[in-house]
């Protein structure tokens, strides 16, 4: 998968959680979770739990502290699928 | 000079009617929303009928955002979120952006027993799969009691009190009498009140174990609840939300508000579980004395009361609730008030009666009515003996009512009763 295609899996993930749709448009690798796309931090558990599901991998409490921004979600998802 | 509380908005979602325009015809036309329930007759229930308010699933798409409605699986909340949200735009108030201050006068009490049954059994699966990390950020709140009030209050934007109250089924008067309080004692302006209770197996297997519920009535549901009646049998089980937004005189007025009706005062007690009162039974003493402190709180005289909303759950105890009533008034025969029971049609809502049961106090002193208590056609002896037949009756009158008294008894000795005056 590339990352181009992974990017388009994660923001799929993400947008139901999205408060500022606006912000949607231009999402770039360093796009932050709770700072540009408004999502409730009570949420973040939730986006885990559906990109453990899209991507059939598990994401451990380390890793999912830092699943703050798509640049840090991209490298935790790709080291899990490489394993 | 004390101040005047009334109500400004109503909603309902009840097994016969899931909007106020729907549910005040079908009160008045006796249209039950007792229904066969196959799922109850696959779990083994003796009683295999209930109600359960009926409505597309798109339908909450016009309460609920895509994203709390993930993982949605509380139909108390859904029917709490469903009437609180009608009630308070029917009385013409506003849902507050997200960049506006909190209507710092404005607050919700609205009650429940339980709250998201079925979300909680889902989450005991996972618990005790080892699951616990799945159950994601929607566990919580839709299975905290406090989930339906927290819910309203954050569409709505309220700033005063956001809280749930719980007493059996005692719930939804004690609330109205909760934010009646809140008002009179200039706490607040506008309360959204009401009660909610979840439908299906995991709550009203508790009442079916104990054996308080109709058996012989599953190929015939309509028939099955029958309050006052000498083949009574039991109280049919349901689900449902009623609300109402009760608010100052002087704030409704300011805004032009239409005004359904007005709140003199009630009572709430417990009899303490003594004096024949139990767990699960009343102390009829405590029953008498909520209702006196009611009609003394409204500042009215028995004789006042045009008509009674009774609790009458359609088990062996409506008599005694009739011999309370009478002894408590010092009314009987022909003298005794217009009497009725709407739980003949939805059942016994459990904590959502009390709400569901003003809302249809609120619509007969509106629309000038009584409605019938269907099937108690056949009226207990007891009954019979202390009020005249004429004063319960069995299909809708048309007639102005002034004044009627609504109470509510629930488990736990609890008691509560309010009296609404029309406007």
């Amino acid at each position: 998968m590339t990352k181009e295609e992974l990017i388009s899996k994660l923001k799929t993930i993400i947008t139901p959680y999205v408060e500022n749709k606006d912000a949607l448009g231009d999402i770039t690798e360093e796009t932050d979770f709770i700072k540009d796309l408004e999502i409730n931090s009570a949420n973040l558990v939730d986006v885990v739990l559906d990109v453990e599901d899209e991507f059939g991998i598990e994401i451990d409490n380390d890793a999912m502290e830092k699943m703050l921004t798509i640049k840090a979600s991209v490298a935790i998802i790709q080291d899990k699928l490489a394993i | 000079m004390s101040r005047r509380v009334v109500i400004t908005g109503l909603g309902v979602v009840a097994p016969n009617g899931i909007n106020v325009p729907e549910f005040n015809e079908a009160i008045q036309n006796g249209t039950s929303g007792i229904r066969f329930v196959e799922e109850l007759k696959t779990l083994n229930f003796n009683c295999q009928v209930a109600g359960i308010p009926v409505y597309n699933k798109d339908y909450i798409n016009e309460y609920f955002t895509p994203l709390q409605q993930k993982g949605l699986n509380a139909t108390g909340l859904e029917y709490g979120v469903i009437a609180g949200i009608d009630a308070w735009k029917d009385a013409g108030l506003p849902l507050r952006e997200k960049q506006d201050k909190p209507l710092w006068d404005a607050g919700v009490i609205f009650g429940t027993g339980i709250l998201g049954v079925d979300k909680f059994r889902e989450a005991i699966y996972k618990v005790d799969q080892g699951q616990v990390r799945r159950l994601g950020s929607t566990s919580v709140i839709q299975t905290m009691a406090s989930g339906v009030s927290a819910f309203l209050g954050g569409m709505i934007g309220c700033g005063n009190i956001t809280t749930t109250n719980s007493s059996a089924c005692s719930t939804g008067t004690e609330a109205v009498l909760m934010a009646y309080d809140r008002i009179i004692s200039k706490k607040a302006e506008i309360i959204l009140t009401g009660s909610t209770s979840d439908s299906g197996p995991y709550i009203w297997g508790g009442f079916d174990a104990m054996r308080i519920l109709p058996h012989k009535y599953n190929e015939i549901p309509t028939a099955a609840s029958r309050p006052m009646s000498a083949t009574a049998s039991g109280f049919v089980p349901s689900s449902g939300a009623g609300a109402l937004v009760i608010e100052s005189l002087e704030s409704a007025q300011k805004r032009g508000a239409t005004i359904y009706a007005e709140i003199l005062g009630g009572h709430i007690n417990s009899g303490g579980q003594r004096s024949g009162g139990s767990m699960t039974a009343s102390n009829s003493i405590a029953i008498k004395e909520c209702i006196r402190r009611a009609v003394v709180d409204a500042n009215i005289q028995p004789t006042d009361i045009d008509a009674i909303n009774g609790h009458l759950t359609a088990t062996g105890k409506d008599a005694t609730e009739i011999s309370n009533w009478s002894h408590a008034l010092g009314l009987s025969g022909k003298d005794f008030p217009y009497i009725n029971s709407l739980k003949c049609m939805i059942g016994h809502c459990i904590a959502a009666s009390g709400s569901i049961e003003s809302v249809a106090t609120v619509l007969q002193l509106k629309n000038n009515f009584v409605f019938g208590t269907i099937n108690s056609d056949d009226l207990h002896p007891e009954i019979a003996a202390i009020i005249d037949r004429e004063k319960i009756p069995v299909k809708t009158i048309y007639k102005d009512v002034n004044i009627i008294a609504k109470a509510s008894f629930g488990f736990g000795d609890v008691n509560s009763c309010v009296i609404f005056k029309k406007y």
